[in-house]
C-alpha cells in the first residue's frame, strides 16, 4: 500500500498555485478502544448501503523466528479452515451467499482480513471474524494440502518469474540483519517443513484482541458499530502479548551488486534500492520530504528520471522511483529503469551512469521551488481521489494504524506534506542517497541469446 | 449528502447464519440519458458526494481491425493520445495532465477502444478540453511515436518470455488461425515496426466518429452542465467512419494439446472451447454454469477439486469470454510440472460431470445469491461506474439494464443450466496449451513458432 494515495483532503490545495480550498479533516475517523485492548475505527461513507469490514493484526513475516519463514502468510491461508462451529471454508461460503467479496493479505509488518458486504450483514461478518480469532481449529487434513497451495503460490509469484527472483536476492543483500531481508512468502525449503503445530503456536502467540485493529468503512456510524464490537470482539479476553523481536540494521560500509542472467529474460532492467527511513524508524524526520522527492525524481512521465533517461537520452523505455514510508522499521527508496528491447549489459551500464549522473546533479544543485510545488499538488490531489473507493479508505487507515501511525498523524498528513520545503527535500536526498547503504540489481538476458 | 450513485436494492430476506436467503435485488442505479443540443448522447450518474468527475469513452472496433502487417496499431494509438495534441507538444501535454492531476488512459481491446478520465471537479473544463484535443487533434510527433513504439517493443519482448503471455498467444493463434482473433492486441515486432504516423491518423479518422461514440459520465456534474461540454468536447468529431468488417469466428483445433517448452518450475495450462455470445438467449445460464464450474472463487468445483482437496494449484479459474464474433469458455491453471497430467485429468472430469449431471439445486441457488448480491460491489468508485456505463452501451443494452440484470440471473432454471452445460461442455474437444516442462502429457501437435 502506498502512502501517497493513502490520503484524502477536500479539493486541490496547492495544485496550480490557486487559492487553497478549505479542508474538512482527512478521513474523519471515529475510534474507540475496547476494554480488552482491541481498537475499533469507523470511517463513514454513505454513498451506498455497503461496508468494508477489515481486521488487522500487528504481526507479519518480519516477526517469524529463524527457520520458519512463510509461517505468517501460511497462517493467513489457514484462517479460512474453520472453527469449532464453522466448517472449513464455511466463512467464505457464507460471505459468497451474502453477495460479499473477501480476501486477506500478509506483509512484513501486518496481516489483514476483509469482507465487503451489504451493510445489514456487517454483524454476521463481525461474529465470524471474532469466532476465528478465538476458535480456529487446525488439523493435518486441512493444513497439509494448503501447504502445497502456498508452495504453488511461491512458484507462481516468484520462481516462474526471474524478475521476482532477483528481487528476493536484492532484498536479502540490502538488509544485513533485519528480518525484512527474508521474503514474506518464505524460502521454499522452510515452507516445505512448516507444520500444523507451527501454525497453532503462531495463532496462540499473535491472534488476540489486544493485537488487533478493526476498521470499518461505509454506511455505518460508531454508534451502530460500538455495541456490535463489544458483543463480538469485546467478549474475547486479552492475553499477554510478546514483544516483537526485530534486530536492527548495522552500519553498512560497501555497496552491493546483484546480477542475474537467465535464459527466460528477454528484457534487461536496472534497479537500485537504498535503505531509507520510514515514518517510524531511522531518520524519520525525512519521511515526508522523501515522498515529495520520489514524486520529483520518478513519479511519472514528467519526472526527472523519465525525462532524462527515456525522453532525452533514449537509454530506457521506462524509468521511475518508489518510496513507501508505512513501515514499522526501515523503508526502501528504489529507482528503476527498463532497457530497450534487445539491450544487454553495456546498455544497463549506460543506464546506471545516467541515473548516477541524475543523483549527482540532485545532490549538487538540489530541487527547485517549482518542482516541489508541483509534486505536492500531485500528492494532495491523489489524496482526494483515494476516497473514491469502497474498500480503499479502510485499507489506507488500517495500514497506517497497523504500522504505528496514530489517527492524529493520519489526519495531519496533508499539513505535513504541505509544509515540506526545498531545503527539506535536499536534506532528505543527501540523507538517503548514500551508495554504501544500497544494492544495485541488474537483470539480463542470457549472453548471446 | 446524496446517496444514490449506487444504492443496493433491499434484500428480500435478511439472513444470519443458517437462515434462508431468497434473493438479492438489482442495485438502484439512477442513469440519466443526456442528449446535447448538438446531438451527442451520454449516460450520466450524478453523485455530488465528492469533488470528482469521471468520464468513460468507448468506440466499437479494436485490435481485430488492425490491418495485416500492422499488428499493434490500435495498441500504439492507445499509448499516443496523451503524447501531444493541438498546440501542445508531448512534454507540455504531459506536464498539464500532471499539474492538473488528471487520471487519463486509453485502452485497445480486441473489439473496442476505450478511454477513461477522472478529474477534480474544479478543473473539469480544462480536463474535458484536453480530451477534445486528444480525440480531434492528436499530433503523433516523431519523438513520442518512436518512444512509445520502443516501449511497446520492450513490453512485447518481455511477454515473449512470460509463460502466461506465451500460453495466451499460442492458444488464440491455434484456435483462430487466420481469423483476426488469432492475433494479439499487443501486436508483433514486425507489425509495430511497420506502423507509420499516417496509419495512426487513419485509425483516429476512421474510428473516432460521432456515430461510433459511447460516453458515460459519473460524479460531481449536472445534466445541464454536461450538455454544452459534450458539444464542445465531441462536436468536432467526424459524423461517421468505417464499419466493423470482422467475420464470425469459431475455435478450431478441437481436442488439441500443445506443449511449449519453457524452463519454469510451474507449468501454465490454458484450456478452452466454444461458449456463447453476449446476446445469446442462453448467456445467463452459461454465466451461472461457468461460475459453478470454475468462476466462483473458493466455492467453484475446479477450485475445490484442484486446490482445496489436493493442493495442486494456487489459482484455477474459468471465464465466459463473450466477444462480438465468438463466445468461449476458457480457463487457466498453474501447477508444478509433475502435476500437469493430474490437473488436466481433473479438469476433464469436472467438465464431464457438469455436462452429464449439471449443477445441484443448492449450487445454483448459491451462485445466484453471490452473483446478484455482489453486483453492487462493482460500483464502488466513479471510475468503475463510468466503465460500467460504457460497457453496457458497447454491448448494446438499454440504460435500465442495471436494474434488470439481477432479474435475468434469477430467472434461470436448473433445467436451463443443465441444457446449456450439455450443449457447451465437451471434455474431448477441449483444447489445451501448456507452457513449461509438464509431466504426464502427450502433445497432439507441435508448438507454433515466431508468434511474437
Amino acid at each position: 500500500m502506498r502512502f501517497r494515495i493513502a490520503w484524502l483532503l477536500l479539493a486541490g490545495l496547492l495544485a496550480l498555485g490557486g487559492p487553497p480550498v478549505a479542508t474538512a479533516g482527512v478521513f474523519n475517523p471515529s475510534t474507540i478502544t475496547l476494554s480488552n485492548g482491541l481498537q475499533v475505527v469507523v470511517i463513514e461513507n454513505h454513498r451506498a448501503p455497503v461496508v468494508t469490514h477489515m481486521i488487522w493484526y500487528r504481526v507479519g513475516a518480519a516477526d517469524e523466528v529463524p527457520g520458519k519463514t512463510g509461517i505468517a502468510h501460511f497462517h493467513e491461508h489457514l484462517m479460512f479452515k474453520g472453527t469449532k462451529t464453522v466448517p472449513p471454508g464455511g466463512f467464505s461460503e457464507m460471505v459468497a451467499r451474502l453477495g460479499g467479496n473477501e480476501n486477506a493479505f500478509t506483509t512484513q509488518d501486518y496481516t489483514a482480513f476483509y469482507q465487503s458486504v451489504a451493510v445489514e450483514h456487517l454483524e454476521e461478518m463481525m461474529r465470524l471474524e471474532a469466532d476465528r480469532m478465538q476458535n480456529l481449529v487446525l488439523t493435518d487434513d486441512v493444513v497439509l494440502p494448503e501447504r502445497d497451495v502456498i508452495i504453488e503460490e511461491r512458484r507462481q509469484r516468484v520462481d516462474n518469474d526471474p524478475g521476482a527472483q532477483l528481487g528476493e536476492m536484492m532484498r536479502a543483500s540490502l538488509f544485513l540483519n533485519h528480518p525484512y531481508r527474508m521474503p514474506t512468502i518464505g524460502w521454499l525449503q522452510e515452507m516445505q517443513h512448516l507444520t500444523t503445530a507451527d501454525a497453532v503456536a503462531w495463532h496462540q502467540k499473535w491472534y488476540m484482541p489486544n493485537n488487533a485493529i478493526v476498521v470499518i468503512s461505509g454506511d455505518v456510524t460508531m454508534d451502530q458499530v460500538r455495541p456490535l464490537a463489544e458483543k463480538y470482539y469485546g467478549a474475547i479476553p486479552a492475553q499477554p502479548l510478546a514483544p516483537r523481536v526485530r534486530p536492527d540494521e548495522p552500519a553498512q560500509f560497501a555497496p552491493r551488486r546483484v546480477t542475474m542472467q537467465d535464459q527466460r529474460v528477454q528484457l534487461a532492467s536496472w534497479t537500485r534500492q537504498y535503505e531509507a527511513p520510514s515514518y517510524h524508524h531511522g531518520a524519520k524526520e525525512h519521511a515526508y520530504a522523501l515522498e515529495v522527492l520520489s514524486e520529483i525524481l520518478g513519479g511519472g512521465t514528467s519526472s526527472r528520471l523519465y525525462r532524462s533517461l527515456v525522453v532525452d537520452q533514449k537509454l530506457a523505455t521506462g524509468a521511475g522511483s518508489n518510496y513507501d514510508a508505512d513501515n514499522v522499521d526501515l523503508s526502501v527508496f528504489s529507482l528503476y529503469a527498463a532497457a530497450q528491447s534487445g539491450a544487454g549489459a553495456a546498455d544497463t551500464d549506460k543506464i546506471e551512469k545516467a541515473v548516477d549522473a541524475e543523483i549527482g546533479k540532485l545532490l549538487k544543485d538540489g530541487v527547485t521551488d517549482d518542482e516541489v510545488r508541483r509534486a505536492k499538488g500531485v500528492l494532495l490531489a491523489e489524496a482526494v481521489k483515494a476516497r473514491d473507493s469502497l474498500a480503499g479508505p479502510a485499507r489506507i487507515v488500517g495500514t497506517a494504524l497497523a504500522t504505528g501511525s496514530t489517527v492524529d498523524e493520519i489526519e495531519g498528513w496533508p499539513d505535513r506534506i504541505g509544509a515540506v520545503t526545498v531545503a527539506d527535500v535536499n536534506a532528505a536526498a543527501k540523507a538517503v542517497f548514500d551508495i554504501d547503504y544500497s544494492v544495485t540489481g541488474i537483470l539480463l538476458p542470457q549472453a548471446g541469446g | 449528502m446524496r446517496r444514490l450513485a449506487v444504492a443496493l436494492g433491499a434484500l428480500v430476506v435478511v439472513a444470519l447464519a443458517g437462515a434462508t436467503i431468497l434473493a438479492h435485488a438489482s442495485p438502484a442505479m439512477d442513469v440519466q440519458e443526456v442528449t446535447s443540443p448538438g446531438g451527442i448522447h451520454a449516460w450520466l450518474v450524478e453523485d455530488h458526494s465528492m469533488p470528482l468527475v469521471a468520464v468513460g469513452l468507448g468506440f466499437h472496433g479494436g485490435s481485430a481491425l488492425d490491418p495485416r502487417g500492422k499488428e499493434g496499431l490500435a495498441e500504439m494509438v492507445s499509448g499516443l493520445l496523451d503524447e501531444g495534441a493541438g498546440d501542445l507538444d508531448s512534454k507540455t501535454f504531459q506536464q498539464r495532465l500532471n499539474d492538473l492531476a488528471i487520471d487519463y488512459s486509453f485502452r485497445a481491446g480486441i473489439d473496442d477502444f476505450t478511454g477513461s478520465m477522472r478529474t477534480l471537479s474544479d478543473r473539469r473544463d480544462e480536463a474535458f478540453d484536453l480530451l477534445r484535443l486528444s480525440l480531434t487533434a492528436p499530433r503523433f510527433d516523431a519523438e513520442p511515436v518512436e518512444r512509445i513504439r520502443g516501449q511497446l517493443l520492450a513490453e512485447l519482448a518481455d511477454e515473449s518470455s512470460d509463460p502466461n503471455s506465451i500460453a495466451d498467444r499460442v492458444w488464440w493463434h491455434t484456435s483462430f488461425a487466420e481469423h483476426p482473433y488469432g492475433r494479439q492486441t499487443s501486436g508483433t515486432q514486425a507489425g509495430l515496426q511497420a506502423v507509420t504516423a499516417a496509419d495512426l491518423r487513419g485509425f483516429v479518422t476512421a474510428r473516432f466518429t460521432r456515430d461510433n461514440l459511447i460516453i458515460g459520465v459519473v460524479g460531481d456534474i449536472s445534466a445541464a452542465d454536461l450538455k454544452p461540454l459534450l458539444d464542445r468536447t465531441f462536436g468536432a468529431l467526424p459524423a461517421s467512419g468505417t464499419a466493423d468488417n470482422v467475420g464470425e469466428a469459431a475455435p478450431g483445433a478441437p481436442g488439441s494439446v500443445i506443449v511449449v517448452d519453457q524452463h519454469v518450475p510451474q507449468s501454465i495450462v490454458l484450456f478452452g472451447q466454444g461458449g456463447v455470445k453476449r446476446h445469446d438467449a442462453d448467456f445467463y445460464a452459461a454465466f451461472l454454469m461457468n461460475h459453478i464450474l470454475g468462476g466462483g472463487g473458493f466455492s467453484s468445483r475446479l477450485t475445490q477439486e484442484v486446490r482445496e482437496k489436493r493442493g495442486l494449484a494456487y489459482s484455477i479459474d474459468t471465464d465466459l469470454v463473450a466477444l462480438d464474433h465468438v463466445g468461449l469458455v476458457q480457463g487457466m491453471v498453474g501447477t508444478k510440472n509433475a502435476s500437469v497430467g493430474e490437473a488436466m485429468t481433473l479438469i476433464k472430469q469436472e467438465w464431464k460431470r457438469m455436462r452429464d449431471e449439471g449443477p445441484t439445486e443448492k449450487e445454483l441457488a448459491d451462485a445466484k445469491l453471490y452473483l446478484t448480491g455482489s453486483y453492487a460491489l462493482r460500483f464502488g468508485s466513479t471510475t468503475s461506474i463510468a466503465q460500467a456505463l460504457v460497457g453496457v452501451q458497447l454491448e448494446d443494452f438499454p440504460s435500465d439494464y442495471f436494474s434488470k440484470r439481477n432479474g435475468y440471473i434469477d430467472a434461470v432454471t436448473l433445467d436451463d443450466v443443465k441444457r446449456v452445460a450439455r450443449k457447451l461442455l465437451d471434455p474431448d474437444t477441449l483444447s489445451f496449451v501448456i507452457v513449461g516442462r509438464p509431466e504426464g502429457v502427450t502433445a497432439t501437435q507441435p508448438a507454433p513458432e515466431g508468434l511474437f
